[in-house]
C-alpha cells in the first residue's frame, strides 16, 4: 500500500490553556471521502484548517503529499492551498463580491483560465448547485442554504484534488440536502477527487464516504470503514448513532 | 502596595501593547512596499481592487473634506481679521490665512477627516471579513490578504490624500476670500496678492509632502487595525473606535515630526 495522500501524526494544538487536540493522528488515502464526526467543539473546523496552514498544531506533523504543512512557510502552503480548496463552515463568501465574482474569485487567483472560460464555468458550477442565473446577486441577498451552495459552488470551481467540507448541509432542507449529497459523491466518482467531509447529518455521511472517523477526547477515537460504523456496538459510536435519528433513514 | 504594584504592571502592559502594535503596523508597511516594488500590485486582478479603492475613498470623503475646509477657512479668516484689526493691520489676513491653511490646516484637517471616515471603513471592512473567515477563505484560495486587501487599500489612500488636500487648499482658500470681502471689506484682488505674495511653492509641496506620509500611515494603522479584529460584531464595533483615535492620535504627534524635518529641508 502506498503511502498515506493526508497524514495527521501525532498533532497537538491548543488555544490558550485550552487544549483542542493532544496526540491526533488520522491519514487519508487518495481518492477516498473521509467524514469526520464529533460533538460541537470537538475540533472539527480546526482540524480541517490546520490542513491548509490558517492554523498551525502546536507540534506534530501534518503530511500532504510529502508536505509538512505544519513547518510550511505561507509562500510554501501557495501550491498547497491551489491543489485543496475548502468549504468554510458559515459559507465565508466575499460580501463585496456578486456571487459570480465570488466562484470566479479563486480561477482568477490560479490564473489559468481567461475571462470567458471562467464565466462559462462559473454558470456550469452553478447549475450544477442548483442556481443557473443567479451569478448577478450579492451575498446579503441570499438565504442561508443559498449561500452554503454558492460556497460549495466556489469550492468546487478551480476543479481541486482535495475538497474539505465543513459542514455542507447543515441548515439546508431535506431536498436540497441530498442533492448537496449526490452532487459531493458525483464530484468525487467523476474526477477522483479526495475528500474530508465534517457533518453531524450520518445519513449523508454513510452515503457519501468509505470511511468515518469518530472524534473525542482530543483525538481521533475510531476510524472505521462505513459499514462497520453503522454496525459497530462500541458505546460512544451507538451514543452517537442513536443520538441522530437520520441515521436509520440511511440509504 | 498591591494597587501600586497592580497599576505598574497594568502600565508596562499597556507599553507593551503599545510598542506590539507600532511593530505591526511597521511589518504590515514593509510587506506592502516589498509588493510594490516587486511589481506585485501591476495584475489586473489589483489594477481593478485599486480603482476601487480609490472611488470608495472619494465617495467617502469627499463631502467631509469640503465641508471641513470651507468653514475652518472661514473661521480662521473672522478670527484673524479681528486679531490682526488691533494692530491695524487687517489686510494680511490674506497672507496669514492661506499660508496656515496651504501649510498645516489644510494636509492636518483633511488627514484628520480622512482618517475618521476611510480608516474607520477600511477597519469595519477588514474586521467584518476577519470574523466571517472571508480573510482565512482569501487565504485558502492561495490568495495573499495583504497584497489583495491591504496594499489596494493603501496605495489608494496615498495617493487620495494629497488630492483630497489640494482640493481642500483650494476651497478653503476661495472661501477665505469671500469670507474676507464680506466680513472685514478685504477686497478680492488685494488677498488674491497677498497670497501670491505669502505662500511658496515649498509651502505646497512641503503640505502635500506630509499628507503623502499621512495617508500611508493612517491606511496602514487602519488595515493593521481591520487584521487583528477578533470577538465578532463587538469587536468589529471596537476595532473602528480604536482606528478613529489612533490615527487621530498619530496624525497629530506625526504632524509635530514631519513639519520639523521639512523644515529643516526649508519646506
Ligand atoms: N482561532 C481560534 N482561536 C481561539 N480558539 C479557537 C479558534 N478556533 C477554534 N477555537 C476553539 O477551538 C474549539 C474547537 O473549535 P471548532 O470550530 O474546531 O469546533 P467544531 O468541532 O468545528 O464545532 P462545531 O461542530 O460547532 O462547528 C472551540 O472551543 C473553539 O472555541
Ligand atoms: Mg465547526
Amino acid at each position: 500500500m502506498d503511502a498515506p495522500f493526508i497524514e495527521f501524526r501525532d498533532v497537538k494544538k491548543a488555544f490558550g490553556e485550552r487544549s483542542i487536540y493532544d496526540g491526533l493522528s488520522l491519514s487519508v488515502r487518495r481518492g477516498e471521502t473521509l467524514t469526520i464526526v464529533g460533538g460541537s467543539g470537538s475540533g472539527k473546523s480546526v482540524l480541517l484548517k490546520m490542513l491548509i496552514g490558517l492554523l498551525k498544531p502546536d507540534s506534530g506533523a501534518i503530511l500532504f503529499d510529502g508536505v509538512d504543512v505544519a513547518r510550511a512557510s505561507e509562500e510554501e502552503l501557495l501550491p498547497v492551498r491551489r491543489r485543496i480548496s475548502m468549504l468554510f463552515q458559515g459559507g465565508a463568501l466575499f460580501d463585496s463580491m456578486s456571487v459570480s465574482g465570488n466562484i470566479a474569485y479563486p480561477l482568477r487567483v490560479q490564473g489559468l483560465l481567461g475571462e470567458d472560460a471562467i464565466a462559462a464555468r462559473v454558470g456550469e458550477v452553478l447549475s450544477e448547485v442548483g442556481l443557473s442565473g443567479s451569478e448577478a446577486l450579492s451575498p446579503d441577498e441570499l438565504s442561508g442554504g443559498m449561500k452554503k451552495r454558492v460556497a460549495l459552488a466556489r469550492a468546487i470551481a478551480s476543479k481541486p484534488e482535495v475538497v474539505l467540507y465543513d459542514e455542507p448541509t447543515t441548515g439546508l432542507d431535506p431536498i436540497t440536502t441530498r442533492r448537496i449529497v449526490e452532487l459531493i459523491s458525483a464530484i468525487h466518482e467523476r474526477a477522483k477527487t479526495t475528500a474530508i467531509v465534517v457533518t453531524h447529518d450520518l445519513a449523508s455521511a454513510f452515503f457519501v464516504s468509505s470511511r468515518v472517523a469518530m472524534l473525542s477526547e482530543r483525538r481521533t477515537s475510531m476510524v472505521l470503514p462505513v459499514e462497520e460504523f453503522r454496525r459497530s456496538s462500541d458505546p460512544a459510536i451507538r451514543e452517537f448513532i442513536s443520538a441522530m435519528p437520520m441515521a436509520e433513514v440511511a440509504p | 502596595m498591591e494597587t501600586t504594584y497592580g497599576s505598574i504592571r497594568g502600565a508596562s502592559g499597556k507599553i507593551a501593547y503599545v510598542f506590539e502594535y507600532a511593530g505591526g503596523v511597521f511589518e504590515l508597511m514593509g510587506r506592502a512596499l516589498k509588493l510594490v516594488v516587486r511589481g506585485k500590485m501591476a495584475g489586473a486582478m489589483e489594477r481593478k481592487a485599486i480603482i476601487e479603492q480609490i472611488e470608495s475613498i472619494a465617495i467617502r470623503s469627499l463631502s467631509i473634506v469640503v465641508l471641513t475646509a470651507i468653514f475652518s477657512s472661514m473661521v480662521m479668516t473672522v478670527q484673524f481679521a479681528v486679531q490682526l484689526a488691533r494692530f491695524g493691520a487687517k489686510e494680511y489676513v490674506g497672507n496669514v490665512v492661506s499660508l496656515s491653511l496651504v501649510r498645516e490646516l489644510g494636509p492636518v484637517l483633511t488627514a484628520l477627516m480622512v482618517g475618521g471616515r476611510v480608516g474607520a471603513g477600511i477597519s469595519a471592512e477588514l474586521g467584518s471579513m476577519n470574523v466571517t473567515e472571508q480573510i482565512d477563505a482569501l487565504r485558502s484560495m492561495g490568495a495573499d490578504p495583504i497584497q489583495k486587501l491591504v496594499v489596494p487599500r493603501i496605495l489608494a489612500t496615498t495617493l487620495m490624500l494629497p488630492l483630497l488636500t489640494t482640493l481642500a487648499n483650494a476651497l478653503g482658500v476661495a472661501g477665505a476670500m469671500l469670507t474676507a470681502r464680506l466680513d472685514s471689506g478685504v477686497h478680492l484682488s488685494y488677498f488674491y496678492h497677498s497670497i501670491l505674495q505669502a505662500v511658496t511653492v515649498q509651502d505646497f509641496v512641503g503640505g502635500l509632502i506630509k499628507t503623502l506620509l499621512f495617508g500611508f500611515v493612517l491606511s496602514a494603522i487602519a488595515c493593521y487595525q481591520g487584521l487583528i479584529t477578533r470577538g465578532g460584531t463587538q469587536g468589529v464595533g471596537r476595532s473602528t473606535t480604536q482606528t478613529v483615535v489612533i490615527t487621530s492620535v498619530v496624525t497629530l504627534i506625526s504632524d509635530f515630526v514631519f513639519t520639523k524635518v521639512l523644515l529643516e529641508f526649508g519646506m
